[in-house]
């Protein structure tokens, strides 16, 4: 461990240094070993951003194939596999990572602590997640790519109709990934429980906080699900079981109930982390606190409570019979209710607010209006004989990817383009920004809203080409050239990204006047974030601490719970007073890097791959390979609980 | 950079500064008095809790569904069993003696009852092998019905998570002979104790669902 002293600047006043007994960071291999948070995250958001480019390019091949009827630019067994990785890949690899990377970043500096609960724990899902992404696309060139779809409907993943290593690929690559989701779930759980600062009690917590700890109760709850079933399909396709095998009295529906009771908890855990961004763009760019915090957070609650009860909608086409269809249909319209109170409450923070559309802004306004869309769309196959209809159409694709990408992506550009000044230290180029937002815009709603009418007029979607006689040709040209725009505007913002880490202006510690703790601390935040952990006395900490005075000019707001107005102004006062103390610890303990996490995940991986190194080898490598991972596992996880910390 | 317009704030619950009085110096975790390590065995229990809610789900909806035999209640040895069930449940009643010895600082005693509790799974895991060995015997395998299935899908899950127990228990044992498990180390106990009460619990559930129930 290294001894590193930094001079501290806090509050807006040079502190004497303290000695600070943290890591140093050298080299390549300091990103092997490290268990800072801040630079996880870079790692998550890095490995996320390269996925995205990868899933975008499988996605505008897709579109060129499209391009006019009865193509053939990719055989319609690759087309299966593009689309079946398109989806897995943005699913698992890009938005749930790419939240992963603001979890990491932002989370322990808006709660005001220096790391997560267990740092080495956080490197191992990193590793475990990383090398899981890995493993599922190198199946692109050993012996083709899973083409059964990202939902992986038993039977066509069973080992009869589905004899080659594809599957096996995506069922073992998922299981990595769902392990490296669970250790990241358990691991922000107890940080958003355990480690707020003194006074930030529940209620006061940062919305994007609150939406990350809902998440990681979805996370921690809906993926043993798809734990379950991957393992059922694990067993059927290598140890002969019939789970679901029809010969046998088994039930390909099984599969569907496992996967979609996952699935449905699954598209909150994608959109709730991008909510709770825009929750927090909003209102700084709109110099208003948030509308309705406490809704806000119950609504969300709501969500991830009502988003257990709402699976088979994805099931309606199956057959379940009328009561089940009902039943299912009403859950699926009320959850509806508490996603709508939100885009109010967006709406209400920016009305009669002093809105500044700067990039991050912007794109967090076209979030609330993409995913309106979306919204709206989502309720129409609520509805049982409206999706009957729709099912299975590009209908269904246009609404995904209002959600997905007009919603999640959309959003979690917006936190880039917000956060980018307080993990960089510079500022991104606000040109290019506009650009890339508008862009994005334009050629978003160019690719994806033809295809309600494409979906509409009856094209189903997965399948590799059309017939002219369909009349949907010219719709899917406007698609394909959407794509190639959006794909574009996505150059923009990879331009923008490396302009602005070498040439971009200085950041200021808090460029947009925020409105919670990590603008609070120097871009970039220092190895322990936080020379003296802050003490919270109300909601948008760091706005109380900068405009005290604001405290008492607006009684009504202030006198609820704690008195009256005079006693708030003196709490003011003390708050004020606590950054220009020079009592800063002299020694910060940092945990110190370590190689074990990477190990550990490396075993897991190589445990997973005896399951595919049977595909090559037969049954009898699968003993040494699981011996090997396990003892590699299990070692690491020995090494790590007993060095120093 | 910063906007000329003004900041209105929503104080929300403002708590008097003699509240938290002295400023904070290192960070004061944890925030709801649990330990870090604790509320993640709790959480990771949560979750295990729907593993394994998933794993009876998917064995009650197969139960009578199987095309051929053998079929639960011909192979289902139910006094055999019930001693194996008490076994495991014994073993809860150790766990807690092992967590007060060494809350009391009675190291000894602590690895004694540590041993036992690991002594008594292992007494169940064998219980378990020598069942699935004479069910294999009378024709029940993984893939001879959709019984032999989930059953040995579910159960096997289940033993697998005592024999990690069992490990659990002997590191913690070989720790403290090592002399690294004092009293103020008593944590790691109770953790490894939530986890082993887990495991008992939902073999209760198994118990009573798939051997009492079998039809």
């Amino acid at each position: 461990m290294a001894v590193v002293t930094a001079p501290i600047e806090h509050g807006g006043m040079v502190i004497a240094p303290p000695t600070i007994a943290a890591p140093a960071y050298r080299g390549l291999w300091s990103w092997f070993t490290t268990v800072d948070h801040k630079r996880i995250g870079i790692l998550y958001g890095v490995s996320a951003g390269t996925f995205f480019v990868i899933g975008g390019l499988e996605a505008l091949v897709i579109r060129l194939q499209l391009w006019v009827p009865n193509n053939t630019l990719v055989s319609a067994e690759m087309f299966n596999a593009l689309f079946t990785m398109h989806a897995t890949t943005m699913i698992f690899l890009a938005i749930m990572p790419l939240g992963a990377a603001f979890f990491n970043f932002i989370i322990p500096l808006q709660i005001g602590a220096r790391d997560v609960a267990f740092p080495r724990l956080n490197a191992f899902s990193y590793w475990a997640f990383i090398l899981g992404g890995i493993l599922l696309n190198v199946s692109f060139l050993l012996g083709g790519a899973p083409d059964a779809g990202w939902f992986g409907y038993a039977n066509l993943t069973t080992r009869p109709y589905s004899p080659g290593p594809g599957i096996d690929f995506w069922m073992m690559g998922l299981q990595v990934l769902g392990v490296a989701s669970l250790a990241a779930a358990l691991n922000f759980f107890v940080t958003l429980v355990n480690m707020r600062a003194p006074g930030l009690s529940f209620m006061r917590l940062p919305i994007f906080c609150w939406m990350s700890l809902i998440t990681m109760i979805l996370l921690l709850l809906a993926f043993p699900s798809i734990t379950v079933g991957l393992i059922l399909l694990m067993f059927d396709r290598f140890f002969a079981t019939n789970f679901y095998s029809v010969a046998h009295g088994g039930d390909p529906v099984l599969w569907q109930h496992l996967f979609w009771v996952f699935g449905h908890p699954e598209v909150y855990i994608l959109i709730l982390p991008a909510m709770g961004v825009v929750s927090e763009i909003i209102p700084v760019f709109s110099r208003k606190p948030l509308f309705g915090y406490a809704v806000m957070v119950y609504s969300g609650i709501a969500i991830a409570f009502l988003s257990f009860g709402v699976w088979a909608h994805h099931m309606f086409a199956v057959g379940l019979g009328p009561l089940a269809d009902a039943v299912f249909a009403s859950t699926t319209m009320l959850i509806a209710v508490p996603t709508g109170v939100k885009i109010f409450n967006w709406i209400g923070t920016m009305h009669r607010g002093s809105v500044a559309f700067k990039t991050p802004m912007l794109f967090a306004v076209g979030f609330i209006a993409m995913f309106i869309i979306g919204g709206v769309t989502g309720i129409m196959h609520a509805s049982p004989p409206a999706d009957l209809i729709q099912h299975d159409t590009y209908f269904i694709v246009a609404h995904i990817h209002y959600v997905l990408i007009g919603g999640s992506i959309m959003a979690l550009f917006a936190g880039i383009y917000y956060w980018f000044p307080k993990m960089s230290g510079r500022m991104m180029n606000e040109t290019l920004g506009k650009w890339n937002f508008w862009t994005f815009f334009l050629f978003f709603n160019l690719t994806f809203m033809p295809m309600h009418w494409t979906g509409l007029l009856g094209m189903p979607r997965r399948v590799y080409t059309y017939g002219p006689e369909l009349g949907v040709t010219g719709l899917n040209q406007v698609s394909t050239i959407g794509a190639l725009g959006l794909g574009f505007s996505v150059l923009i913002f990879v331009v923008n990204l490396f302009v602005s880490l070498r040439s971009g202006e200085p950041a200021p510690d808090d460029p947009w006047d925020g409105a919670t703790l990590e603008w609070s601390i120097p871009s970039p935040p220092p190895p322990y974030n936080f020379a003296r952990i802050p003490v919270v006395h109300s909601r948008d900490a760091w706005w109380a601490m900068k405009h005290p005075e604001r405290m008492h000019l607006d009684p009504i707001e202030v006198t609820p719970l704690s008195g009256g107005p005079a006693h708030a102004s003196e709490q003011a006062h003390a708050v004020v007073a606590a950054p220009t103390l020079p009592d800063v610890p002299a020694v910060i303990h940092m945990p110190s890097p370590s190689y074990f996490p990477l190990l550990a995940a490396l075993g897991l991986v190589i445990m997973a791959m005896g399951i595919l190194a049977v595909d090559w080898f037969g049954p009898t490598v699968l003993p040494i390979f699981a011996i090997t991972g396990l003892l590699l596992l299990v070692g690491s996880i020995y090494g790590w609980s007993f060095e120093a910390a | 950079m910063a906007h000329a317009a003004p900041v209105t704030l929503d104080a929300g619950d403002v708590t008097p500064p003699a509240e938290h009085g002295a400023l904070v110096l290192e960070h004061p975790h944890p925030s709801v008095g649990v330990d870090n390590r604790k509320l993640l065995m709790w959480a990771f229990l949560a979750s295990d809790c729907m593993f394994f809610g998933t794993l009876i789900a998917t064995y009650m909806v197969y139960k009578n569904r199987s095309l051929t035999g053998p079929l639960p209640r011909e192979i289902f040895d139910v006094p055999y069993t019930s001693v194996s069930a008490f076994v495991l449940l014994l073993s809860s009643l150790t766990m807690v003696l092992a967590l007060a010895a060494i809350q009391s600082g009675q190291e000894r005693k602590m690895r004694v009852w540590l041993s036992a509790t690991a002594l008594l799974g292992c007494v169940f895991l064998g219980g378990q092998f020598y069942e699935f060995t004479t069910f294999y015997r009378e024709g029940l395998t993984l893939s001879s019905n959709l019984f032999g299935s989930t059953f040995f899908t579910l159960t096997g899950f289940h033993g697998t998570h005592v024999f990690i127990g069992v490990f659990w228990l002997l590191s913690l044992v070989a720790h403290s002979l090592r002399g690294k498990l004092h009293k103020e180390h008593s944590l790691f106990v109770e953790i490894a104790g939530l986890y082993w009460h887990f495991v008992d619990i939902v073999w209760i559930l198994i118990f009573t669902l798939v051997y009492l129930i079998p039809e």
